[in-house]
């Protein structure tokens, strides 16, 4: 008589999926941006705003078809995500829509444009874009680690797409920034996808030579020194990104460059004797621009003292304009469609739409949308914390940090914590290429949380099992 | 790789707490500078978002606001009769920011005042729209209708005083000008126009600037040598000979008038006696001539509530310096709002209200948030003095210089006292016309007036004399104070 032991006992229990946890966030998500629309109907009009059906369904809309893919294509996503990232979506279009009943803000248009189109109706297409942009993650990249593959494709890709604004004809400077390209019509800013890109192209490289970056080093001074043809993309890297701050005036790029660069790094290798280099790279590159390039150099006076320059810099009386926005909020703010932030005028919501959550929301408003990001991020971490492949792991860390960085130049740059850079809050601000890039961005850290949460599959039948048999005679 | 992954989650945060204590920075420690500073234009925006209180005289508006259809600014700042009031509401200005009432009291109008919160809380709930309250003046129209035109196309000013309360009834001041012109958000040429006009119109010479007072000082002199006791009976003559020696100088005291030797006091107001007066100062001394100057609001800002300049008598002067600052020469200056307190206390039989111009603050319910009441200053003349000096400016006005200031009014005694201030380097300019007066009835006093004519146009040096340039103004405004009262 034989006894056969099955070595899989250990059956595969049905880890929560936590959909149903998704949707009702999802409602809220909803909800939220629909109640505070129609807060602004009552604040500017005094009546229930006509677009609200419309507007509300739209997104309701726009969130279901998300979910219902997630719940289809990844159901083991994490939860937060989609509702965080509609949440923002939605309060943007929101704000954006009250910009545009800015009398002040029409007439300049009128002044300056002989016409004035309404910002919020783009906006909504741009969201409806960025979901299908979703969509298409989810649909066509079943796996992350299909990305791999592109590693050095990525990398060709991101430099063409960073240097396209710099392409006479199809580059197009605004206030001094060159981060624009016209593409029929539409205006394209190629940065917001090379972070995605590049993302990639450091993953897929890191992954591949973390062991030479690691290990291959002298020590010197308590540091371990990477040798020279391990510093070669360090460098290269560096030198983009100072390319980009020099030919393109932005600042804010070429520091979310290579500082997503400088975290996958680390992150790849543990070592900290790159976060030092890094460091100093990016030091001594900043002063070295700023010491050259006027556009960085009165970008820096208008952050150390706005108010003494705003008499004759345009930049300085903006920083200022901004600043008095977050003042008169205060504590509670001035509540939605009452405060003045259109004062600010130019770029009132996109660059600076940050100052109007400031104004109308107040402390308290900002504060929420600060966590709101800063949980985005944390479940980008922990994604990247759970993932099981060291790929899947460097991209989502490459994200979340590329993320963060965004959220603290921006944030920071508007409440003049640092230098004012020509960057714009995820989601929140007006502009195509950022929320779909954005939107973009969600979808692969959904795809990767998916994998990285989803029950590990059950080993395989031991072949063995049957053939290796305790006979006893 | 988890460890350093942690390690940047960390790093991820603090970037996170980084903002948001800079947030709690700037919307916490540093919202009410923001909020309130200068360059912040939600200042303006609010003051004029809603329809502004008005200031009120005779129980009609002087002021209005208009919807203006700006995108910044809503409503606009309207005068009724601008020229002629500016003097008293200052301006308000969507560019310039504001001065005097407009400014002082931009909580009642703008509707901002903590006073009101119960009113805007309650209109919170009722749906009303927000609304200023208003500025009640205790100023007469009439008064100041007749102070405006009588100074005409002159250089000028002339202030109105209720003796009893210190009530200010008119508040007038030449070349002019309209602040309705400089309300709006487009009126840069006209500000500039205004700024640096060569006539200083936007000047408050009422309140803000300072003349030589000349002869209508020596009223303050009499009063001095009255309460003193070096003159006890106005009619003795006073040992004074004619040609009477500055003291520290040789040169003698001249005078512009007759019998001015040994004259008695109320001779000597009559007909302004130079040496008289100098001497009598000199008599009483620097230092009670202070005290006097004082008493009657010398060296001191007012606020009524709009600030005054402060009027000088130079406490420090030497002998020489004091005998000629007694006849209103050296270093003595004052407002014309000064010397119509001088004139409203010695018809108020010595007593000095503290001069006002506001009467009460309304709720734009019209409930009185505030009532100012008369409050008294000082007692610079006991009531005796005060009736021998009202005596005095009484035959000044009834056989001496100023004649022309007489209302002819059944039971109305006027008193008065001209003045002919001179002025510039060797006195070369053509000298201020002054004129100071009060009308009393058999009920107390109800107006006192000052009143001064800077180098009149067209009117020959000989003409300049207090009586014949200020002394018609004086009494017009008097008759319109009496008629007005019934």
């Amino acid at each position: 008589m034989s006894v056969v032991t099955n070595t899989t006992t250990i059956g595969a229990i049905e880890a929560p999926s936590r959909r149903n946890t998704e949707l009702a966030l999802l409602g809220f998500a909803v909800a939220i941006p629909v109640f505070a629309y129609l807060n602004v109907g009552l604040a500017i009009d005094g009546e229930v705003p006509s677009g609200m059906l419309g507007y509300g369904l739209g997104l309701a809309l726009l969130a279901t078809v998300a979910h219902l893919v997630v719940r289809k294509w990844a159901p083991y996503a994490d939860p937060l995500l989609l509702p965080l990232a509609t949440l923002l979506n939605g309060m943007g279009l929101v704000l954006i829509w009250r910009l545009d009943q800015s009398p002040r803000l029409i007439a300049t248009s009128m002044r300056l444009y002989k016409s004035f189109s309404p910002d919020a109706p783009s906006q909504m297409m741009y969201s409806a874009i960025g979901i299908a942009m979703l969509v298409a993650v989810l649909l066509l990249l079943k796996d992350h680690r299909v990305l791999q593959r592109y590693t050095y494709i990525s990398m060709v890709a991101a430099l063409v797409l960073l240097l396209l604004p710099l392409v006479p004809g199809l580059g197009s400077a605004v206030y001094g920034a060159k981060i624009w390209i016209n593409v029929a019509g539409f205006s394209i800013q190629p940065g917001e996808f090379a972070k995605i890109v590049l993302a990639v192209f450091f993953s897929g490289y890191l992954m591949v030579k973390r062991d030479a970056l690691a290990l291959a080093s002298r020590r010197f001074m308590g540091l371990y020194l990477p040798r020279g043809r391990d510093l070669g993309p360090i460098l290269t890297i560096w030198a983009v990104s100072l390319l980009i701050l020099i030919f393109e005036n932005d600042l804010g790029t070429s520091l979310l460059f290579f500082g997503m660069f400088v975290i996958m790094l680390y992150v790849a290798t543990e070592r900290t004797s790159w976060i030092v280099m890094g460091l100093l790279m990016s030091v001594a590159g900043a002063v070295g621009v700023a010491s050259f390039a006027g556009h960085v150099q009165a970008r820096v006076d208008a952050w150390a003292d706005p108010f003494a320059c705003a008499k004759d810099v345009a930049a300085c009386d903006q920083m200022t304009e901004v600043l008095m926005s977050f003042g008169s909020g205060g504590i509670l703010g001035t509540g939605l469609g009452q405060g003045n932030s259109d004062l600010i005028g130019f770029a009132a919501n996109s660059d600076f739409i940050f100052a109007t959550v400031g104004e109308e929301l107040g402390l308290a408003g900002v504060m929420v949308f600060l966590l709101l990001y800063g949980l985005i991020v944390e479940r980008g971490i922990r994604t990247s914390l759970a993932a099981r492949d060291p790929f899947g792991k460097l991209l989502a860390m490459g994200l979340s940090g590329a993320f963060a960085l965004q959220i603290f130049v921006v944030a920071g740059g508007v409440m003049g914590l640092i230098p004012l850079t020509g960057m714009t809050m995820p989601f929140l601000a007006y502009g195509g290429s950022s929320v779909i890039a954005n939107w973009a961005l969600i979808g692969i850290l959904i795809r990767i949380s998916d994998t990285a949460r989803r029950p590990a599959p059950s080993p395989a039948p031991n072949p063995d099992a049957e053939m290796t048999q305790v006979v006893r005679p | 790789m988890n460890k350093p992954l942690r390690r940047v989650a960390i790093f991820c945060g603090l970037l996170i707490l980084a903002l948001l204590l800079r947030d709690n920075w700037l919307q916490f420690v540093r919202a009410d500078e923001l909020n309130s500073h200068a360059d912040n234009k939600r200042v303006q925006i609010e003051r004029y978002a809603t329809e502004r209180g008005n200031i009120i005289v005779d129980g009609k508006p002087i002021t209005g606001s208009v919807d203006s259809g700006g995108t910044y600014y809503k409503y606009k700042r309207t005068y009724v009769n601008g020229p002629m009031w500016a003097p008293v509401t200052g301006y308000a200005s969507q560019v310039y920011d504001a001065n005097q009432i407009e400014k002082l009291e931009d909580g009642i109008l703008t509707g901002n005042d903590d006073r009101l919160f119960f009113d805007r809380t309650l209109a919170m709930f009722t749906g009303e729209k927000k609304k200023g309250g208003d500025v009640v003046t205790t100023l007469n129209g009439a008064a100041q209708k007749a102070a405006f035109e009588g100074l005409g196309g002159n250089t000028g000013a002339v202030v109105a005083i209720e003796p009893s309360t210190g009530k200010i009834l008119a508040l007038a001041s030449t070349p002019s000008y309209d602040p309705s012109t400089i309300a709006g958000s487009d009126d840069e040429k006209a500000w500039v126009a205004l700024d640096t006009s060569k006539e200083k119109p936007m000047l408050n010479r009422a309140l803000r600037e300072i003349y030589p007072p000349g002869s209508v000082f020596k009223v303050v002199t009499a009063a001095a040598a009255l309460e003193s006791g070096k003159v006890k009976d106005i009619d003795a003559p006073t040992d004074t000979p004619e040609g009477w020696k500055i003291p520290l100088s040789t040169v003698p005291m001249v005078n512009h008038a007759g019998g001015c030797a040994n004259a008695s006091i109320n001779e000597a107001l009559r007909v302004s006696c130079n040496s008289v007066f100098a001497k009598l100062g000199d008599d009483v001394g620097v230092e009670k001539m202070n005290e006097m100057a004082e008493k009657f609001g010398f060296n001191a800002e007012q606020f009524v509530p709009v600030r005054s300049a402060a009027s000088v008598y130079d406490k420090k002067a030497d002998r020489g310096g004091n005998a000629l600052s007694s006849i209103g020469q050296f270093n003595t200056a004052t407002t014309p709002l000064q010397m119509a307190m001088v004139a409203a206390a010695i018809a108020n039989d010595g007593k000095l209200m503290k001069p006002y111009m506001i009467d009460q603050l309304r709720a734009p319910n019209l409930d009185v948030i505030k009532q100012n009441e008369p409050e008294q200053m000082s007692q610079p003349v006991s009531p005796e003095n005060a009736q021998k000096l009202q005596a005095m400016m009484e035959n000044v006005v009834s056989r001496g210089t100023g004649g022309k200031a007489d209302v002819n009014m059944d039971g109305v005694k006027v008193g008065g006292k001209t003045g002919t201030a001179q002025h510039g380097e060797k006195n070369a300019k053509r000298p201020y016309a002054w004129f100071i007066s009060y009308a009393k009835t058999d009920q107390g006093s109800p107006v006192a007036v000052a009143v001064i004519v800077e180098d009149a146009e067209g009117v020959g040096r000989e003409d300049i004399s207090g009586g014949g340039l200020a002394g018609p103004i004086a009494k017009s405004v008097m008759k319109a104070v009496l008629k007005s009262r019934g």
